[in-house]
């Protein structure tokens, strides 16, 4: 079998170009190393949908952001993911900066961002948001910002995509890449794949797939940001809020998510190995500071969670989408901040370059762009929920106490096209462990489950990777063990 | 939906919300108990140490015989109970909806509720350890489910974070279980748990404590593969160059229990700063009806006190049953408690002046050890109400006064008493 198209990495970008392409008549793969799909940058980042004007006018990622924003509300009428336009505000809090937010909104303005405005009345934005530090002198607001989950969307698209016909590959780590007589063949550890055209958005890994095919022009430094989340309901934040940018870097923001908890973060910090994304003391400290200058009443002892992700960094500092000289190998790499904002106008790219490469974009007849909103329990009336628990008991067995999520919610997302097969997958598709207890009471409740639905071991259940089980044995068993050998010898 | 009447609805059927559904029940009032759980009992039941019931029975037991005197209570009685069963929702009105796989949703129409959720444990999160976020990190109570529960041994070599009595008692327990415990790791100087833990669970074991520590970095991106520890200063901040790596591919953390107050909140009642319900002398949270008792009102050393603190709950609805229930709401004449120097928090939080002349039961805890002190309450124009000397006083260990302010002659115009626990002045030294 010979895929039209393998799509190589299952972050956001790559799961928005199997989505978009999937309406065509084509046969397309998807292969993804890690154990699920979001589990590199898309499911450690800020999950800002940006209005477009930060970046410098001479990038591509500003043109793709700007059209990227416009693209969310149509993805989300068909996808049915949290997204919620609330707006951000580039927070002055030096009378010198608002000339730089004055001439971001001219420009901003200018390349087709709607409704920017500079509002310098402190009373005005206090009205706004309540919550920003009383040295505000002046906001940059952009009404098009918006907030979703990163994650969130990605498997909206993948569930899409897979209903639409292409073909999930998890696991699959990518060795070695042969291009012969026009055809790639793709080694992972144990299979093999043939395509004619392949597209590389391996993210942190985008030079070395682009390497395999001999095209080295570029390179990606991984950058990390730390974050720190704070429980729900310990702050409700109206705005996403960014402080005026330096050269450097956007800084650290405070930031509310789609399912209501505050986040503060990131810092950026240039390292060299790609699978370091621990947390650093010095770095949480960092971000911290940062996120109080715009709100001095962060909710520090309310925090659940730490995490670090990393940007995938090109020397360029921009997006490269490339129909390159290796005739069918395209790259999307080095797809930075504002990446996220840009994915469906980068898929869009896409298309493009494929029809450049006579792929056949005829619209298949039995293409359904629409994706389900998954049903959840908290979203029921009391009159729905008892109908529905009446349906199906599963609805009425609340496994996660904190987030209120009924056994059938941890079902669908194991059941689900390109469903969970981790305790990660689960946690990431429907919340449990997402809550203040961060999975004390329900882990071993997650684990049973899993392990009844794949038919395997309790010790084989794992977090992500197959390094990550939990158990390693049962009672008794290295007590035995132990003593069985104490008696041979 | 399935409709119960209920004169009493307890949530919880640990060992606070059987003993106080018991209380209930012996008044001829009728109870439901709704608990989560698909078995009653609660925790204790994965508690299968022994040292339960010192004070409540006078024998020791472990923690599933301890509850089942409860639970044989329970069916003696013929209380009736809902298992499997989640709470969702509890308005003022002391409706409460519930749902389980077998009825739906469940709304029980009560005169009055006693909150008995219990509490739940810190987390890694909570208290911001850096690091990579691999699999192998539990807290203890998770731990101790895993193995005693589910028959499961969550891995080979521990570290834990955290002298609190789950985590001594964990590494016990794993060390029965061959497990190879590295150390016990506690940032403050002195142990948080009881001292009869430190010595029957670590130093029997010679399990390591290494006090002044706490952990500063975990290691591994699927499993745990070790720690950095690192020696505290006086403000808890890393002490630069005191970094040790230990091997190990679990880390537990038994760094403190939270009262679990969601449905508490949900119902309109406030919090105090200890994240148990603001309550009065009764146990009752400022929304009239609804009571709170063990560890959801605040953390207790042993399950006995428990117990008690819940039959004290029951007693105290039934009388709201029989003499305020369908009455007015009453006027409140309050007198409030003020954690003072050294105190962490005091429950009562409030004190309704009619009831001066009853003995209330203060129970409260100091924020640091100390030696030869004071515990003293004065009100709000430092008249000293009571005081009395202490040999030696540690947060681990509550603290619980009976006391009639009247007979202690407090003055009837009084607003709030400061309760504090000053270091002894000389003058009264020489008075002993």
């Amino acid at each position: 079998m010979i895929y039209d198209v393998i799509i190589i990495g299952g972050g956001v970008t790559g799961c928005c170009i199997a989505r978009t392409l999937s309406k065509f008549d084509l046969n397309i793969a998807l292969l993804e190393k890690e154990a699920d799909i979001a589990s590199g940058t898309t499911k450690a980042n800020s999950g800002v949908v940006h209005a477009g004007f930060a970046s410098p006018r001479e990038y591509l990622k500003r043109d793709m952001c700007i059209k990227g924003n416009k693209m969310y509300t149509q993805a989300v009428e068909e996808l049915n993911f949290s997204f919620q336009r609330i707006g951000s505000f580039v927070v002055a809090l030096e009378d010198n900066q608002i000339k730089k937010l004055e001439e971001q909104r001219i420009q901003g303005m200018q390349d087709g961002v709607p409704g920017l405005e500079v509002i310098l009345d402190k009373k005005k934005i206090k009205h706004m948001e309540p919550n920003i530090t009383d040295e505000v002198v002046g906001v940059l607001h952009a009404p098009t910002a918006g907030i979703v989950s990163p994650y969130g969307m990605t498997y909206a698209l993948a569930e899409n995509a897979a209903m639409n016909g292409v073909k999930f590959f998890r696991n699959q780590k990518v060795r070695r890449i042969k291009h012969q007589n026009y055809i790639f063949t793709i080694r992972t550890k144990e299979k093999e794949f043939k395509a004619n055209n392949v597209i590389n958005a391996a993210g942190v890994y985008g030079s070395k797939i682009s390497k395999m095919v001999g095209l080295d022009y570029f390179n990606i430094m991984p950058r990390k940001g730390e974050y720190i989340l704070f429980d729900r309901n310990a702050m409700n934040l109206n705005k996403i809020l960014f402080p005026t940018p330096t050269k450097i870097s956007k800084g650290i923001l405070v930031c509310p998510t789609v399912s209501g908890n505050t986040f503060v973060g990131p810092n950026a910090q240039n390292i060299d190995d790609k699978k370091d994304i621990s947390t650093t003391e010095a770095g949480l400290k960092e971000i911290l500071e940062g996120g109080k200058k715009l709100v001095p009443n962060l909710p520090v002892r309310a925090s659940i969670r730490n995490f670090a992700g990393l940007r995938a960094v090109p020397d360029s500092y921009d997006f490269i989408i490339d129909n390159t000289d290796v005739y069918g190998f395209i790259n999307v790499v080095g797809i930075l901040s504002p990446g996220l904002t840009s994915c469906y106008a980068i898929a869009e790219r896409v298309v493009e370059y494929l029809e450049l490469l006579g792929v056949n974009t005829n619209i298949k007849k039995d293409y359904n762009p629409i994706r389900k909103k998954p049903e959840k329990f908290k979203d029921f009336s009391k009159e729905v929920l008892d109908k529905k628990i009446k349906e199906d008991p599963a609805w009425g067995r609340i496994i996660c106490r904190c987030e209120t999520i009924p056994e059938k919610e941890i079902l669908n997302a194991i059941h689900s096209q390109v469903g969970a097969t981790t305790i990660d997958g689960i946690k990431f598709r429907c919340r449990p462990c997402m809550g203040r207890c961060q999975g004390g009471f329900c882990r071993p409740r997650l684990i049973e489950i899993l392990s009844r639905e794949l038919k395997i071991l309790y010790e084989e259940v794992v977090k992500m990777g197959e390094d990550s089980n939990y158990l390693v044995a049962k009672t008794k068993e290295i007590v035995l063990h132990k003593l069985g050998r104490g008696i041979e010898e | 939906m399935k409709k119960y009447k209920a004169d009493v609805v307890v949530i919880g059927a640990g060992a606070g919300g059987l003993a106080a559904a018991i209380e209930v029940k012996k008044a001829n009032l009728d109870v439901l108990i709704i608990e989560r759980d698909k078995e009653l009992g609660g925790i204790t039941l994965q508690c299968i140490h022994n040292g339960f019931g010192l004070k409540e029975f006078e024998e020791e037991l472990t923690g599933p015989e301890y509850a089942q005197k409860f639970i044989n209570q329970v069916i003696d009685l013929k209380i009736p109970y809902l298992l499997d069963s989640m709470v969702i929702e509890i308005t003022k009105e002391k409706r409460v909806y519930a749902v389980n796989k077998i009825d739906g949703l469940i709304e029980v129409e009560a005169k009055a509720i006693i909150l008995a959720m219990g509490c739940r444990e810190r987390t890694r999160g909570a208290i911001n350890i850096p690091g990579f976020r691999p699999a192998g990190i539990y807290t203890a109570g998770q731990a101790q489910r895993f193995v005693n529960i589910e028959g499961y041994l969550p891995g080979n070599s521990y570290v834990i974070l955290g002298s609190g009595d789950i985590g001594m008692i964990m590494a016990r327990r794993l060390t029965w279980e061959g497990g190879e415990v590295k150390a016990v790791v506690e940032i403050q100087p002195y142990v948080s748990g009881l001292l009869r833990n430190q010595v029957q669970c670590l130093e029997d074991y010679d399990i390591p404590l290494i006090t002044n520590f706490t952990v500063t970095k975990i290691h591994g991106r699927e499993r745990v593969q070790g720690v950095t520890i690192s020696k505290v200063d006086r403000n808890f901040d890393r002490i630069i160059g005191s970094d040790k790596f230990i091997e190990c591919d679990t880390l537990l953390l038994s760094v403190g229990l939270i009262p679990e107050n969601e449905l508490t909140l949900q119902a309109g009642a406030k919090l105090s700063k200890n994240g148990g319900p603001i309550v009065d002398e009764n146990l009752e949270t400022m929304i009239e009806g609804i009571f709170a008792c063990g560890n959801v009102l605040q953390v207790h050393d042993l399950v006995d006190m428990v117990s008690n603190e819940a039959k004290r709950a029951g007693k105290n609805t039934v009388e709201y049953i029989n003499s305020r229930y369908g009455k007015e709401l009453r006027k409140r004449d309050i007198i409030k408690c003020v954690p003072g120097e050294n105190v962490n928090y005091i429950k009562p939080d409030i004190i309704n002046k009619q009831n001066i002349s009853e003995e209330i039961v203060f129970t409260f805890r100091v924020m640091y050890p100390e030696r030869r002190v004071l515990v003293q309450f004065r009100d709000e124009n430092n008249a000293i109400i009571y005081k009395k000397k202490k040999i030696y006083v540690i947060p681990s260990e509550m603290i619980e006064l009976n006391l009639n302010l009247k007979e202690a002659n407090i003055n009837p115009d009084c607003k709030s008493i400061t309760i504090e626990v000053i270091p002894r002045p000389e003058v009264l030294i020489e008075e002993d």
